[in-house]
């Protein structure tokens, strides 16, 4: 045949294999199918969820009717911006002592602490918080946020760090040290040729911290005290009652704030580059 | 490693104290607080596992073993006599088996995937990579509730095929040990996905067409080539699922209901309704035994397979 114009690689393509693309494209529909459907059944008009009934904010609206959910929501929010905060300064400054730096001892051991929390099956950390937390609670008579404060700073710190250590250490030193030769005084030099360098690394941190804090729920669910129900344990608490279309309404509201984030972390770490 | 050697000025050491100093200095507030609220309370734990269970939850400042010879057995009431706690062995079986279900599934969910979004243009991969990551950080709890929605008895599956008269009564997926592995091979699919692709990536495809060239079959190439060079990224994925399939506990509470425990709410049983904090300590440090073991293993596994590269 004369017509072999036809390129060899439509032939045959070493990357092909058989199936694959098959199950790759399905693996993407399962992945994106339950979120979206739960999505969209939050805009449902009707009360089931096998009817379509059209499209509404009802549920919306009566979940922010419901004051145990506002409740929660507030918690949620004042708790991951505590935590996120706390986190962030305490990752930044163990970043800025850990990078960019020789070798000393007990670097190793740092690295394996600030990591723990990722290591450490999350039951077992709740567990162990409760029975030191229950204990100091009952010794004390104090019962307030701080503990669900102090928990989910601890766990939001390596989070936090991974992000800002992998900035810093991208950056070299020329600057710095430019500014140190022009008479800057450690300080002025940190204030403004460091930190601005390094706050992409730590607008990142602290929005995945804020992310993990808010999206958190066993180890809340062991330390909270009655009556500090934050949105995720709240869903928890129901779906073991009665789930009500306004849980798909919370949900939804809660993945949106997810997924804006991740999104606004993965621009910044694109900017980089 | 800090060399001291005599060569340098006193000057020079003296700066480098003084760096270190500052290091540790910058790191203390982070270690402090992950001693209070990470680390610490883990000893505490270790302690309180060997003390006597009180009455009414909480602990008796005597030291016992009871806490950790009940993990694996049981006295009788009636007569006293040590038996094997056939419900813990069973709530173990039921977390290795269902994470090792878990786990494999994922791999082979999970393999084709990284294996097509590696093989996409360079450009394009960004954007499938980030397909998967947003379900990655996206809510544990949410995702999980997805599932719920769409298995439970009038929901989404059960629904439609009703509607299609493919089936007249629903079909109780809920609270089954096939629920939890659904849910869980959906929460932690991506854990598998993002190490086989960083593998992925850095395959020769060269490797792959000279096979092609000396005849190979696709799946003779896929056997002998693809899978011995991704193996590293198979391993770490698989380790990736296993691990936090094994501590599990909001997938298997919510999708599981009060029949099927996996550890994770066997441990949380110990401080609700059961009270044994004892119990519930020795069970929690056996699963982060289990899971430091097994990184243990990865670590040793990939440094082996490190020198093996350099040669």
């Amino acid at each position: 045949m004369s017509s072999s114009i036809v390129s060899p690689k439509k032939l045959f393509s070493i990357y092909k294999l058989p199936g694959f693309t098959f199950i790759a494209i399905t693996c993407f529909v399962m992945l994106y199918a339950p979120i979206m459907i739960l999505v969209g059944y939050s805009f449902n008009e009707g009360s089931s969820l096998a009817l379509w009934e059209g499209l509404s904010l009802r549920w919306y609206y009566s979940a922010w009717q419901n004051e145990a959910v506002k409740d929660a929501t507030l918690l949620s929010l004042i708790i991951a911006l505590q935590a996120s905060l706390y986190s962030t300064v305490l990752a930044t400054m163990a970043a800025l002592g850990t990078t960019r730096t020789r070798a000393y001892r007990g670097q190793t051991a740092i690295y394996a602490m600030i990591n723990q929390p990722l290591m450490v099956p999350e039951i077992v950390t709740a567990v162990a918080l409760l029975i030191v937390f229950a204990t100091i609670k009952q010794a004390t008579g104090y019962q307030g946020l701080s503990f669900l404060v102090i928990a989910h700073t601890a766990f939001c710190v390596p989070f936090a760090y991974l992000p800002i250590r992998a900035r810093l250490e991208d950056m070299d030193r020329s600057l710095e040290i430019a500014a140190a030769d022009l008479y800057a005084t450690p300080w002025r030099c940190f204030r403004r040729v460091t930190l601005p360098l390094l706050l992409p690394g730590i607008l990142a941190g602290a929005m995945l911290a804020f992310v993990i804090s808010l999206d958190d729920v066993v180890i809340t669910e062991f330390v909270k005290s009655a009556g500090q129900d934050t949105l995720p344990t709240f869903m928890l608490g129901q779906i073991r009652r009665v789930i009500t279309p306004e849980m798909n309404a919370i949900a939804s509201a809660l993945l949106a704030v997810s997924v804006l984030m991740v999104s606004l972390i993965f621009l910044i770490n694109r900017k980089k580059t | 490693m800090p060399d001291d050697s005599p060569s340098l000025s006193k000057y020079e050491l003296a700066a480098r104290k003084q760096q270190t100093r500052r290091n540790l200095l910058l790191c203390s507030p982070a270690l402090i607080v992950l001693l209070l609220a990470a680390s610490g309370p883990l000893l505490v734990m270790l302690f309180y596992s060997f003390l006597k269970s009180g009455n009414y939850g909480g602990v008796i400042y005597e030291f016992s073993l009871d806490g950790w010879l009940n993990v694996f057995l049981v006295r009788d009431i009636f007569d006293d006599v040590l038996k094997v706690a056939d419900a813990h062995l069973s709530v173990f079986w039921r977390s290795i088996k269902l994470s090792a279900m878990t786990t494999f599934t994922c791999l082979v969910i999970g393999f084709p995937t990284a294996y097509f979004i590696a093989t996409r243009p360079r450009e394009s991969r960004n954007f499938w990579l980030f397909l998967i990551t947003i379900p990655f950080w996206t809510n544990l709890l949410i995702r999980t509730f997805a599932i719920l929605e769409l298995i439970r008895n009038n929901g989404i599956v059960n629904n439609l095929l009703t509607d299609l008269h493919i089936i007249e009564q629903p079909i109780q997926m809920m609270y089954t040990d096939f629920a939890i592995m659904i849910g869980m091979t959906y929460v932690y699919l991506p854990l598998m996905i993002l190490p086989l692709y960083a593998s992925m990536e850095k395959l020769d495809f060269r490797l792959v067409e000279a096979a092609y060239d000396l005849y190979a079959t696709r799946i003779r190439v896929l056997r002998k080539v693809i899978i011995p060079l991704i193996k590293p990224g198979i391993v770490a994925g698989s380790i990736l699922v296993f691990i936090p399939s094994l501590g599990a506990f909001v997938t298997p509470r919510v999708l599981g209901g009060g029949k099927n425990l996996m550890l994770g709410n066997l441990i949380e049983l110990q401080f609700g309704q059961g009270r044994n904090w004892p119990l519930g300590a020795a069970l929690s440090i056996t699963l982060l035994f289990i899971v430091m073991a097994t990184l243990l293993l990865y670590v040793r596994y990939s440094q082996k397979g490190g020198v093996q590269h350099e040669q």
